[in-house]
């Protein structure tokens, strides 16, 4: 029995890993917006809700680990 | 000193008779249901009574109220077009439920009803609903072409599917994103603040290390505050992204 929750924690853990490809994607949306933004001013702020729609879609890949990560420690 | 960081998201009633009986379930009167009454009271007492007065030269109050408006109506507008705009109540009711019950949350000792996936699961089935029942009465059968973009048959094979699943998977995400922020940025700060008690507790040089978490918290928690505001937005830009959908199925606006 012990050796389950011992496994537990550690998926758990492994599946906070998830958050590393959540951080890539959001450094990726919000690098090439601001340098794209750099580039051409004066069509940044009609990009503004792609930009979120970007970053909401890359953040949800990583809450997806969280959400198996809390599905294995609390069930 | 061991605390645990997920207590806070604890629902507890607050008066130990259940209010009534549906079905033989007991109905408790919770503290998530008192924060809700309290985020819709205050929430629609403060957008009514301060542009109650009507005044040409706006107090702070006002535009706030105001500003929230236009902020809403030009989110609708860039994202469904002018006849998105019959949506303006429910998206507005909708982002204000969710901007308030985030920033009530950030109240200390307060309780997050978005941090519920109970709360944001319901909020999401409402859009989905609502993006349904709009598509039907709009398109009649014609709303199954949302599943059908425009490709050569043999893509169609592949993408079919795929539109199905992504529709599928849309009230578990869209729920998911604002439940699973809330949960981790609360749960952060509540971890932060243990290291506090612990370090603060252990005497020595230790006591006056705890000044480093501290001012941890203080970034933490403004970071949790554009988070807040970014969840709500984000929220009701998804959801005016899928009226969009129903609306003009696959056309530009």
């Amino acid at each position: 029995m012990d050796t389950i929750e011992a496994a537990k924690f550690i998926g758990a853990g492994l599946a906070t890993i998830a958050f590393v490809g959540s951080g890539i994607g959001i450094g990726i949306v919000f690098g090439n917006y601001i340098s794209a933004a750099l580039r051409n001013p004066g069509a940044a702020q009609s990009q503004f809700t792609n930009l979120y729609i970007g970053y909401a879609l890359c953040e949800l890949q990583g809450l997806f680990g969280l959400l198996i990560a809390l599905i294995l420690m609390y069930t | 000193m061991a605390m645990n960081p997920m207590e806070q998201f604890a629902i507890k009633p607050l008066i130990a008779e259940p209010v009534l009986h549906i079905a033989g379930h007991p109905i408790y009167f919770t503290n998530q249901a008192l924060l809700m009454i309290i985020v819709a009271l205050a929430s629609s007492l403060f957008l009514t009574l301060a542009v109650k007065p009507n005044r040409l030269v706006p107090t702070r109050g006002q535009s706030m109220a105001e500003m929230s408006y236009e902020f809403v109506a030009n989110i609708i507008h860039s994202a469904t077009g002018e006849d998105g705009l019959k949506f303006f109540p429910f998206v507005f009711t909708l982002f204000i439920f969710v901007l308030c019950s985030n920033f009530f949350g950030m109240v200390p000792g307060s309780f997050t009803v978005t941090s519920q996936i109970a709360v944001t699961f319901a909020l999401t089935m409402l859009v989905i609903l609502t993006v349904i029942v709009t598509g039907f009465a709009r398109h009649g059968l014609g709303f199954f072409k949302l599943f059908v973009p425009d490709a050569p048959i043999y893509i169609l094979l592949f993408l079919v599917p795929l539109e199905v699943i992504s529709f599928l998977a849309r009230p578990m995400s869209l729920s998911m994103r604002l439940f699973a922020n809330m949960l981790a940025g609360h749960t952060m700060l509540q971890v932060m603040a243990g290291f506090v008690v612990a370090l603060g507790g252990a005497g020595g040089i230790l006591s006056l290390v705890s000044v480093a978490p501290m001012l941890l918290i203080v970034g933490l928690g403004a970071l949790e505050i554009l988070v807040a505001f970014l969840q709500a937005y984000v929220f009701a830009i998804l959801s005016c992204i899928y009226l969009n959908e129903a609306l003009h199925l696959h056309e530009h606006h």
